[in-house]
């Protein structure tokens, strides 16, 4: 069973072999090491760059425009800051020619909290970038979804963000949702996995993995429920789960509703599923004043305001400047699962 | 501080150009001077928002469009250019009247729809890619571009200009970086139009380094900084710096003193600045000291083109402009336009 990170680095080797990507580059992103968290590794077009992110980005776009197909890793989302100016300008390159040119690149980079990553190697940024029109914006929570959205990315002729929550990178896929084609978890692992010590001679033998497309704006139904609705992504999508079990136990029937794309995003089983349970979390873990979850409140309160049967709630990092490196800072910052479980509870409880 | 230009060797050995070439850039240099003027009049009189441009450095603008490998795809020169490059443009073959749709913001301006300010242009056929209000900007995705050009084969390089202060951005260092990889070098033309002006801020106040060029030394790029007054003496260092990022597949970044005969824009009002060195006519005198061109040639030409925009200009303030619903097209595109295979 593949992990996230296996999964990306098949999706890569696909769009190398069947796609037409051309370059994927990033900082360490290259041979010997394929990346901090291993997701470029064995694959023909990696290249190592200079250590500037606003360069990674520019020389993306200039590929993008040169008709190549660039996959461009920033180490960390944390690091991304600095490209916003950038970003903004690959969103834009469609919408200012009045449609002359487009931007097909995609830019991944590892997200979030839960490994202990203290300040600078927990940032969220799902907020930003779904503040850059003209972006495409995708966060997967299995292997499985890591696969096929970054398969649309690649085919996709507008830029493509793709955030991978660090906390999952080395997560399994679960039996029944493999990958068509992926092997075992040991045989994957010897065919695909670089040795410990020297590499240099090395060559990964690729499973046959089908052009698995998961199209752009359908979220991920993950469980069914009656009473409350749960609309997450990320690495909270495992957190909310967990606490949809728990209160099935108290009788509580949750609905799971993993975004997995945030822009575009799916309204029609958004609005399905809360227009049903008329009782709606929204769960993300960046900060919590102007957050992603704030704008699908707003447009839940315009939408379906008559149709709820409980103020709609989101639950999101603290407004705080980053995530402390002790277990209590982080909890404190970030949405917990007994938070999830308490928010879900009141949700449920509540009469108008 | 104004740095004493130094000179790519040939640029300084008294070569000539063709007659026809001169009087051809002559031509070109004039229309785009007049354009210009037609422009900041537009926007005077109301048919535009605001005025940004090159007047000044058609000297070095035109010789460049005119030594352009002109085409699409990565076999072609690509251009990243900066809102001063109105000429470069033209030169390559540009309508005129286009560059007033943009100013007048009509559903016909070809560069951007009404999208953005004048002195922005588009073209993809050419390689032209958009031009973008950020400072610097464009020095970043040069080296992208450059990948194309040296992968594809051909003689194709990526040409990036920006002023003087705009240096001082993270994006300048980024292109010398991207551009001098060992093993990994780029075709890269840096080029830097000097007018030792940012807005209002003199860069003697802002710049300890003797000269921008001086910069790329560090990096192993070779370098150069001329006086971009003199269209014919620009035109050989162009070619000859050209020639060489074609065959070497190398940056080099040039920087060229200019002048600026309006000001920075019309929020700095627009106004003929009058103690600046102005490239057309002195060449004019050039062009008539050796018998290529009369006085009264000059003349009819400058008031025929005049004319020809005035009237330009006016059929333009009849065109459609763009209605709200516009605003909402081509945030995604749904095919792939910048595709590009042998043979396309
Ligand atoms: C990143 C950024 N900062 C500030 C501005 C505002 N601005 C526009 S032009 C300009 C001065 C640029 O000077 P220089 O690079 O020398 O070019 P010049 O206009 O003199 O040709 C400034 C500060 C901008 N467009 N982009
Ligand atoms: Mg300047």
């Amino acid at each position: 069973m593949a992990t996230m990170v296996q999964a990306v680095r098949m999706a890569l080797h696909v769009g190398e072999e069947r796609l037409g990507v051309t370059d994927i580059f990033g900082e360490d992103v290259g041979a010997p090491l394929g990346g901090v968290f291993t997701a470029t590794q064995g694959l023909k077009t990696t290249w190592n760059t200079p250590l500037d992110e606003r360069g990674l980005i520019g020389t993306a776009i200039g590929l993008a425009l040169a008709g190549q197909c660039p996959v461009a890793e920033i180490q960390f989302c944390d690091y991304a800051f600095n490209t916003i100016d950038l970003l903004k300008l690959a969103g834009g390159m469609a919408w200012s020619s009045g449609g002359e040119w487009n931007c097909p690149m995609v830019v991944m980079t590892p997200v979030g909290s839960g490994i202990h990553g203290s300040i600078y190697h927990s940032h969220s940024f799902d907020a930003q970038a779904t503040r850059l029109p003209g972006w495409k914006v995708v966060m997967p929570s299995t292997p499985r979804d890591a696969y096929g959205l970054m398969l649309s990315a690649i085919a996709d002729p507008n830029p493509v963000l793709v955030l991978i929550p660090k906390a999952l990178m080395r997560v399994k896929n679960a039996p029944g949702e493999e990958i068509p084609g992926e092997p075992d978890e040991r045989t994957l692992s010897k065919m695909i996995d670089a040795p410990i010590g020297d590499r240099s001679q090395w060559v990964p033998q690729w499973p046959a993995t089908p052009d698995m497309m998961i199209p752009f704006g359908q979220a991920r139904m993950v469980r069914t429920g009656e009473h409350v609705t749960v609309v997450c992504y990320g690495r909270m999508v495992r957190e909310s789960v967990a606490a949809a079990e728990t209160l099935a136990a108290e009788g509580i029937s949750v609905e799971v509703i993993d975004l997995r794309s945030l822009h575009p995003y799916d309204w029609p089983t958004l609005s399905t599923s809360i227009r049903k349970t008329g009782r709606v979390l929204f769960v993300n873990e960046d900060t919590e004043i102007t957050n992603f979850g704030e704008h699908l409140i707003r447009r839940t309160v315009e939408e379906l305001f008559y149709e709820l049967h409980a103020p709609p709630k989101l639950l999101a990092g603290a407004h705080l400047p980053g995530i402390g490196l002790a277990d209590n800072l982080e909890k404190a910052s970030v949405p917990q699962r007994d938070g999830i479980i308490d928010a879900l509870r009141t949700l449920a409880r509540h009469e108008p | 501080m104004t740095p004493a230009p130094a000179v790519v060797p040939s640029a300084s050995t008294k070569r000539e150009l063709p007659k026809e070439t001169l009087l051809e850039i002559h031509s070109l240099m004039l229309r785009a001077r007049l354009l210009e003027e037609r422009l900041i009049r537009m926007q005077k009189q109301g048919d535009g928002y605001f005025w940004i441009g090159g007047p000044g450095e058609e000297a070095f603008n035109v010789p460049l469009g005119v030594l352009v490998h002109k085409g699409q795809g990565p076999e072609y020169d690509y251009l990243h250019l900066h809102y001063r490059s109105n000429a470069v443009a033209l030169a390559m073959g540009a309508d005129a009247v286009d560059f007033m749709r943009q100013m007048k913001n009509t559903t016909s301006d070809p560069f951007s729809r009404g999208r953005n300010f004048a002195g922005h242009p588009s073209i993809r056929k050419w390689n032209l890619v958009p031009v973008s209000s950020p400072i610097e900007v464009q020095y970043a995705m040069a080296p992208g571009t450059a990948i194309a050009n040296k992968r594809a084969g051909g003689r194709g390089i990526s040409i990036v200009t920006g002023g003087d202060a705009g240096t001082a951005e993270g994006e300048f260092a980024s292109c010398m970086i991207w551009s001098s990889r060992p093993g990994n070098e780029l075709p890269v033309l840096m080029v830097v139009t000097n007018n030792q002006f940012g807005i209002s801020t003199p860069a003697r106040t802002q710049h300890g380094e003797q000269r921008i060029s001086d910069r790329g030394k560090a990096f192993g790029i070779r370098t150069a900084t001329i006086d971009g007054q003199d269209p014919e003496s620009v035109y050989f260092a162009l070619q000859e710096v050209m020639e060489y990022v074609r065959t070497e597949k190398k940056p080099y970044l040039l920087e060229i003193m200019v002048s600026r005969l309006y000001g920075h824009s019309s929020s700095s009002g627009a106004n003929f600045v009058g103690d600046e060195h102005d490239c057309l006519p002195a060449f004019e005198k050039k062009l008539e000291e050796r018998g290529y061109l009369s006085r009264k040639d000059a003349d009819e030409m400058r008031a025929a083109t005049t004319q020809e925009f005035l009237e330009a200009a006016k059929r333009v303030r009849e065109e459609a402009m763009p209605t709200q619903e516009d605003a909402f097209t081509h945030v995604f595109e749904e095919t792939n336009h910048v595709a590009w295979k042998k043979g396309n």
